[in-house]
């Protein structure tokens, strides 16, 4: 593996059993991505796009094939290993922002620093500063329930960044907002993902937002049916 | 376990307390009731038991109490005088009393005193003093409550035998005795100066003489209890002794018995209430699924995402515990009135350390067994369901394994507990068997219940009746949780209510028109023509007339009762060796007996050799007898040889006499003996006028009121069953508040649907309608097993146990059903309020987080 290589993908095979039947959702997919690129995952509904993110994050496990993460191979670990690398280059967006509906913005943001030992007075101001950055600095004490979806994403994006992953995963990051507020979340994730150096890993129907990335990775019936290299768009580039 | 104690864990578990208040007392709500009745039980029993090594030596009166049947013979009495102290006699015996002024009469409990006893403790009267002057004036003590019943005061008389003697004083209290004694036995005590005038105590009497001590040194009780025993032998007879250390012990073990059987059915409700914490945080861990997944992406063990419940968990079961003990110590203050009846001491209450120790070790115990399920399967719980959803139940990550071992815990921990409770592998065996019993039944017709309706799913009812009934089936429903609370609750309820009414059923024998219901008895063999012609002047007919010969067993198969008790390898029970025994004679069996086996002799000669006798079915079993076995019995100093010729089955439930030994004609005609009249009075006027008759003219002839008694069993059952009501209202009401969480836990299930459907332009009054139908199913058919069951059991307990066949009582069945049903709606429709009465968006946006 590459030095600058941060996420490697080797015969990924996942299969499920659905009654009698073995079903392949992916077939020995292969890819590397490069430290620092912005990556799409695309396909149609059922193309595999969510399983194979699951699996490059280590939220899964493949059933042949093996993934690398920061030149860790994931695949001897435990689960709870698996949580210790993901806690240390892993960030996540998720479509439907899974904010933890008990923990207010802030504390929502704090988490992956505190699941560290880091204490709370220690990481709120680094929270509040990435919340600030993300325009909520007047939402810091209210709970998910109490924010639109806009502002919902806008912490989850502020949460992902907080523990300066190596690597962004984004699962339909604006599937579940209006276009307006889709294009503004979009800009705020690349800009804070080049601020960051942050690798970005995105899986969407959107191929406008695809368009965005510097590679895109066309999946079809669990097989990559095309692997494309582009200069990314930039979104004022889309909106003229 | 590391993560625990970590600062995160706690953290974290307070954040998510926060907002979920509400559902989490709901959790913590299930176990307060069960923890409290432990609590007071427990409280109480340790309660009761310091004041019973407190005031020890009132239990007895004295230091020493040694009883005989007989006057104690000459050297029985120099012994007495060898042991010093200072000596109180009282003769003991039954006997009606009159009362002149009213004119009613009563079998009474009359003891003769002579001395200072009681030495310990005092007989407590109103007036005070006339505990003091009774014997020197002299003058009757007679039991409060006789007094209050026949209207007779202070200053009125009471004759005893042929003698009349003013009452001095209202007998209140007597040292060791409980108030339940003088409903058994009303006492009359009288100065043993007195005792010969009354004439009461001739040949046949049922006499207790005894001597009471007190010894201003530390006397052994061993050696005197040792020289005693060799007495007893030497004078053949039976000598009983009993110490402060005895009487203690006794006590002692009749309170623990009666607390540890409060106990387990308080633990029952213990027990609902985990049944109401496994539910409702069975669906708060379900909806935490994604919080945790979350958190698993950022990189949160899976240790660490269980603490967080985990905590919360043992915090709230705490709580609950907390509050349950505190309520618990408040009940104890309530419980002394429940029982004071039944005991022979006034309580202390004081605060019992260990009961409150155990009830916040119990209430977390139970709060987190029962939580194990959902936690260990959050443990599973997948990182990648932040992605994707988990349709099923989160206990169906966890295998079969974990979740039979989960079980087994679970059912370790009710038998060690109820083997804490009651100090029996037997008794804690058989209760966990038997609430695994019930719950298995009601699971099974819980599941039951789902198959069938969704197999005969009736398509064609409307709209509102088929969504109503499908949620009795449909994914994440609460049929089982409340098939098991309501059920279980009503079964423990009914089966008690059932049982007291099966036996009151069958005690109701002496209202039929045929059964006998007056009993005169130690009728003198020259009183018996005169008794039965002064039955005939009072119409009354005579239904029966015996003659009555006591008698002991001197040795059985040619071994004497002495060897045959002192051998620790004999299985032959000795109270059935030592006891004396009333036999008859007579020429045939009476419709009351059955011949088992052998062949009945109705006439035998002595001098033909040994007398074919028949052996009840009951001594039989005790004595190991068989047919032929020999048997010689000391008839009043006259040994007569004896074999079983016979073993036979009688009905003792019959009002009459009836005898473990029946001797054939022939044999004891000419033995001392005493007779025993039993007739019907048609109407309590009836029966007090031959009672008063016959103690005017026959005044040491006693009488049994049947119709008395019955009312005296009656008032016995009705305070004992209000004391095991009291302690089943725990399980009701723990019964009602699972109903309440569980309902208010299908709520969180139901609220997406009933909004969608709302938001879809389904009606307040449908939404309404359909919850109704769900819970209007879900009451009836818990109670309506619960019932079922109960029947079942009282049924059981009625065949095997007490020997009765058990008549259901419909109504019982039918009121009970409608009361818990409408109930169930009632809390149902109360905790599903928010569903109808806001908009969906407010309920969605409240609700769903």
């Amino acid at each position: 593996m590459d030095v600058s290589t941060i996420l490697e993908a080797s015969n990924i095979t996942q299969t499920f059993r659905s009654g009698d039947h073995q079903l392949t959702v992916l077939d020995q997919i292969n890819f590397t991505i490069s430290s620092g690129t912005t990556c799409a995952i695309v396909g149609p509904s059922g193309s595999g796009k969510t399983t194979l993110l699951g699996l490059c994050a280590g939220l899964d496990r493949p059933t042949k094939g093996d993934i690398k993460l920061n030149n860790v191979a994931l695949g001897p670990l435990s689960e709870d290993e698996r949580a210790e690398v993901r806690n240390k280059y892993v960030g996540f967006v998720f479509q439907t922002f899974q904010l933890v509906p008990t923990l207010t913005a802030l504390e929502n943001v704090m988490v992956p620093l505190e699941l560290r030992g880091q204490k709370t007075e220690d990481v709120s101001e680094e929270a509040i500063e990435l919340l600030t950055e993300v325009g909520l600095s007047d939402r810091l004490q209210h709970y998910p329930s109490q924010l639109s979806g806009g502002e919902q994403q806008r912490v989850a994006i502020a949460r992902a960044f907080i523990n300066k992953p190596k690597i962004l995963f984004a699962d339909e990051p604006t599937g579940n907002l209006d276009a307006e507020t889709g294009a503004t979340i979009e800009k705020l994730l690349f800009d804070l993902n080049e601020i960051n150096g942050t690798t970005l890993v995105l899986v969407t129907h959107d191929l406008s937002l695809a368009k965005q990335c510097k590679r895109t990775i066309h999946l079809k019936n669990g097989q990559i049916e095309k692997d494309e290299s582009s200069s990314p768009v930039k979104m004022e580039q889309i909106n003229n | 376990m590391n993560s625990f104690f970590s600062t995160w864990s706690w953290k974290m578990a307070w954040r998510d307390a926060r907002s979920n208040k509400k559902r989490l007392f709901v959790y913590i709500s299930a176990i307060i009731i069960g923890v409290a009745a432990q609590v007071a039980i427990t409280s109480f029993r340790d309660s009761l038991n310091t004041t019973i090594n407190n005031q020890s030596k009132e239990l007895l009166g004295a230091d020493l109490e040694i009883e005989t049947e007989q006057t104690p013979p000459d050297t029985l009495k120099a012994y007495f005088k060898e042991l010093g102290g200072d000596q109180s006699t009282i003769t003991e015996f039954p006997s009606m009393v009159l009362f002149p002024k009213t004119g009613n009469t009563r079998l009474a409990n009359v003891r003769a005193l002579t001395g200072n006893f009681p030495y310990y403790g005092t007989l407590e009267t109103m007036p005070t003093e006339a505990a003091l002057e009774f014997k020197s004036t002299p003058s009757a003590l007679v039991d409060q409550t006789l007094m209050t019943q026949f209207g007779i005061s202070v200053g009125d008389s009471v004759r005893v035998g042929r003698f009349t003697l003013p009452i001095g004083g209202a007998l209140t209290k007597v040292p060791g005795e409980s108030a339940a004694t003088a409903m058994i036995g009303p006492r009359v005590f009288i100065p043993q100066s007195v005792l010969d005038s009354t004439t009461l105590i001739q040949r046949g009497s049922r006499v207790e003489y005894k001597q009471y001590f007190k010894f201003d040194d530390q006397r052994d009780m061993e050696p005197i209890e040792a020289r005693l025993d060799s007495l007893e032998d030497h004078l053949a007879i039976d000598i009983d002794t009993e110490t402060i250390a005895e009487r203690q012990e006794e006590i002692g073990e009749a309170v623990s018995n009666l607390g540890k059987f409060l106990n387990l059915v308080g633990f029952v409700a213990l027990l609902l209430g985990g049944i109401g914490v496994a539910s409702s945080i069975h669906v708060y861990i379900n909806k935490k699924i994604s919080t945790a997944s979350v958190l698993r992406c950022f990189g949160a063990s899976s240790d660490q995402t269980m603490s967080i419940f985990l905590i919360q968990a043992v915090v709230l079961g705490f709580l609950g515990a907390l509050a349950g003990t505190l309520l618990g110590v408040g009940i104890q203050y309530f419980l002394p009135s429940l029982v004071s009846d039944f005991l022979p001491v006034d309580v202390e209450l004081t605060i019992s350390w260990l009961a409150i120790g155990l009830g916040l070790f119990t209430g977390t115990g139970v709060a987190l067994v029962f939580a194990l399920l959902p936690l260990l399967a959050l443990r599973k719980a997948s990182p990648l369901y932040a992605i994707r959803t988990l349709d099923e139940s989160i206990t169906s990550l966890l295998d079969n394994k974990v979740k039979a071992s989960i079980y087994t815990i679970i059912v370790f921990t009710v038998f060690g507990y109820a083997f804490l409770l009651t100090e029996s592998w037997q008794t804690a065996g058989l209760f966990t068997l038997g609430i695994a019993g019930a719950f298995g039944l009601l699971l099974v017709v819980a599941k039951l219940l789902m198959q069938t309706v969704r197999r005969f799913f009736p398509s064609h009812w409307s709209y509102v009746w088929r969504q109503g009934l499908a949620n009795l089936y449909r994914p994440q429903n609460q049929t089982s949780t409340l098939m098991l609370a309501l059920g279980l609750g009503m079964l423990l309820v009914s089966t008690l209510y059932f049982s007291q009414d099966m036996l009151m059923g069958e005690l109701q024998f002496a209202n039929r028109d045929d059964a006998p219901n007056l009993i005169f008895f130690d009728i003198q063999s020259d009183q018996n023509e005169p008794l039965n012609q002064l039955m005939e002047e009072q119409e009354l007919p005579i239904l029966q007339n015996v003659p009555l010969v006591t008698m002991r067993l001197d040795s059985l198969r040619g071994r004497s009762v002495q060897a045959i008790t002192s051998d620790t390898s004999s299985h032959v029970r000795s109270w059935a060796l030592e006891r004396e025994y009333r036999s008859t004679y007579r020429d045939s069996l009476i419709n009351s007996e059955t011949l088992l086996e052998g062949e009945w002799t109705g006439r035998a000669d002595p001098s033909q050799g040994a007398i074919p006798v028949s052996a009840a079915q009951e001594i039989a079993n005790d004595l190991n007898l068989e047919i032929g076995d020999s048997l010689t019995f000391d008839v009043q100093g006259v040994p007569v040889q004896a074999y079983v010729g016979s073993i036979r089955e009688v009905d003792f439930r019959r009002v009459q006499p009836n005898f473990f030994m029946l001797f054939p004609a022939g044999v004891l005609e000419q033995a001392p003996q005493i007779y025993v009249t039993v007739t019907r009075a048609p109407n309590q006027e009836a029966s007090a006028r031959a009672q008063q008759a016959v103690v005017q003219e026959f005044p040491n002839v006693s009488a049994i009121d049947v119709s008395r008694i019955l009312k005296t069993i009656n008032q016995f059952i009705d305070k004992i069953s209000f004391a095991i009501q009291f302690m089943a209202l725990f399980s009701i009401l723990t019964g009602l508040i699972v109903l309440g969480s569980s309902v208010t836990t299908s709520r969180f299930q139901r609220i997406k649907e009933s909004t969608l459907l709302r938001t879809m332009g389904a009606s307040k009054k449908q939404i309404i309608k359909i919850l109704s139908v769900e819970y209007l199913f879900l009451g009836l058919l818990s109670s309506f097993t619960g019932l079922l069951l109960s029947v079942s059991a009282t049924w059981l307990l009625g065949y095997f146990y007490f020997d009765i066949t058990f008549v259901p009582n419909g109504w019982v069945i039918i009121i009970g059903t409608i009361v818990v049903t409408g109930l169930t709606i009632l809390i149902g429709m109360a905790n599903s309020r928010s569903i109808y009465q806001r908009t969906p968006l407010e309920v969605l946006r409240t609700e769903t987080t």
